[in-house]
């Protein structure tokens, strides 16, 4: 929950289930799991690499800040402490929004798509 | 591995209602935009899977070669390839749904305060209709895997999904449809002006405008037109409204309508358009849907629909097999029917001259182009934009 929509929760909503059951490509679905947060994670990795990328060059740039600050940074106080943790709440949701998923399709049983097709070709 | 990088997602075109992105979530969709790319490419696999293996095995095997697209599905279902480029894309798909709606849910509340505002400034322009339902065939499946579709609001006047689908388009197409994703309606309105430079459209109807990307080139090219954009998804209207009032076009009005039951007169549009909205209908409404274009075209007006490439019957059963992959995986179901409908059928069925219709072929016009999209790629089914267009006069 962000401090701007207190009431959303969008770190879950973000993460939902679409309708219809999910296709598996492989022949057991746990390959698929760890491939999804496997995935995930490379993207994390890409933003992270972005950013950092755009730090050191504005830093060197302006000949602000010395390499050996950023190692030994601390946040200063609470409040940069709890932001730094509700980043990880919602990078620890992107990761495993299939192990979200699955556990809405167990509480919702879908239709498959060829199901909803044959239905939607009767609309 | 693709030789023609995506542009950036800092080179797509703000607007006063279009949602705010951190440094990190621009780096997630530039991440995802060269993915989808990267994919296309490994999709080539598919193909030399098939020749090479899967073909040589199922021939061996059974004497014959395929006698229907199914036959190939369940061959390749057991492709080590297959299985994992299709994976990744089902699971790059769910990562642009997810991207996105983390960061438009997150300023929820604020992108419906500033999409209220500008709808206040042009109230007239706007016509919501409660008593207009979403159709079922629209109820039955999220289109594209976007949780809640066109029409869910997870709060009163949340117009999130709306906002995701503006920024993401970008990342899906990898910045093929332009800095505003709107290739398709300005490939539409030079294909009219150029082909028919006389035609001065009054009135123009688009049917399915979502948050009318593809209108405003047809408002911006036609200023002295009046233009009447429907759509059953409320959050898509409104953001599509503030949209219109944020990029200063005037003459568009957003109306909650239905397709199939149009609140127009017979013979009220000289122009009636839809882009990329066939193929999320569903199989009876399709035939209801056109009744309604020919019923409320009017003499010597013009209907047009872009669409997904047509299946030909020259198609191998591997090239209808791999098109049907995003309209099972990435959720569009009818795409795949509505394939076996011939678009000069249908039209002829709903009332026009079978010898009016007419054909072409589009491609999206694309402002982001700075010319380093020039290398041959293949075709990402599905994804590139290159379009069927069908339609005809009614005389």
């Amino acid at each position: 929950m962000s401090k701007e929509n207190p009431e959303i929760d969008y770190i879950s909503i973000a993460s939902n289930k679409p309708k219809g059951k999910r296709p598996y490509f492989f022949k057991d679905p746990a390959i698929e799991r760890v491939l999804n947060i496997t995935m995930a994670i490379g993207m994390e990795l890409a933003v992270v690499r972005e950013r950092v990328d755009s730090l050191e060059r504005i830093l060197e740039a302006k000949g602000i800040m010395t390499r050996e600050e950023l190692e030994n940074y601390v946040p200063a106080n609470k409040d940069i402490a709890d932001e730094r943790q509700q980043w990880h709440s919602e990078y620890i949701s992107r990761i495993l929004r299939i192990v979200q998923q699955e556990m809405e399709e167990l509480e919702n049983p879908d239709k498959t798509l060829q199901d909803i097709a044959d239905d939607i070709d009767k609309m | 591995m693709a030789k023609n990088l995506p542009p950036t997602y800092d080179k797509i075109a703000k607007h006063e209602v279009f949602p705010e992105t951190t440094s990190d979530e621009k780096a997630r969709y530039n991440f995802l935009a060269s993915l989808n790319k990267h994919l296309a490419h490994v999709s080539q696999g598919n193909k030399i899977a098939y020749e090479n293996r899967v073909k040589p095995k199922f021939e061996k095997e059974k004497g014959r070669t395929f006698q229907s697209k199914n036959e190939v599905d369940d061959a390749m279902s057991d492709d080590p390839h297959y299985q994992i480029w299709s994976a990744m894309r089902r699971s790059t798909m769910e990562m642009r749904q997810q991207a996105g709606r983390s960061l438009t849910y997150r300023q929820g509340l604020k992108l419906k305060e500033k999409v209220e505002k500008l709808n206040a400034q042009k109230p007239n322009s706007l016509i919501l209709n409660d008593d207009v339902k979403v159709p079922p065939y629209l109820l039955a499946v999220d289109n594209h895997l976007m949780p809640g579709s066109y029409h869910t609001e997870l709060f009163e006047g949340d117009v999130s999904n709306a906002a995701n689908y503006d920024g993401g388009l970008f990342v899906t197409t990898a910045g093929l449809l332009g800095k505003y994703s709107d290739g398709g309606g300005k490939a539409m309105a030079d294909w009219m002006t150029t082909t028919y430079p006389d035609f001065q459209p009054k009135r123009i109807l688009d049917i399915g405008c979502g948050m009318g990307h593809n209108v405003i080139p047809i408002a911006r090219r036609y200023p002295d037109a009046e233009i009447i954009a429907i759509d059953t998804g409320r959050p898509m209207l409104k953001y599509g409204h503030a949209r219109m009032v944020a990029l200063g076009i005037e003459n568009v009005t957003f109306m909650q309508a239905e397709a199939s039951n149009l609140p127009f007169e017979a013979e009220s549009f000289d122009w009636i358009q839809t882009t990329m909205f066939l193929h999320e209908t569903g199989g009876k409404s399709i035939y209801n849907i056109m009744k309604e274009v020919y019923r409320t075209l009017k003499k010597d007006g013009i209907t047009m629909h872009i669409e997904q490439p047509q299946y030909t019957d020259d198609m191998s059963f591997y090239e209808q097999w791999i098109r049907d992959w995003d309209a099972y995986n990435n959720s569009e179901p009818y795409w795949s029917k509505m394939h076996d409908i011939d678009p000069k059928d249908l039209m002829e069925d709903c009332g026009f001259d079978r010898n009016e219709y007419m054909q072409i072929g589009a491609k999206a016009i694309n402002d982001l182009d700075d010319g380093t999209q020039k290398a041959d790629e293949p075709e990402d089914h599905g994804r590139s934009p290159i379009w069927n267009v069908f339609g005809a006069w009614k005389r």
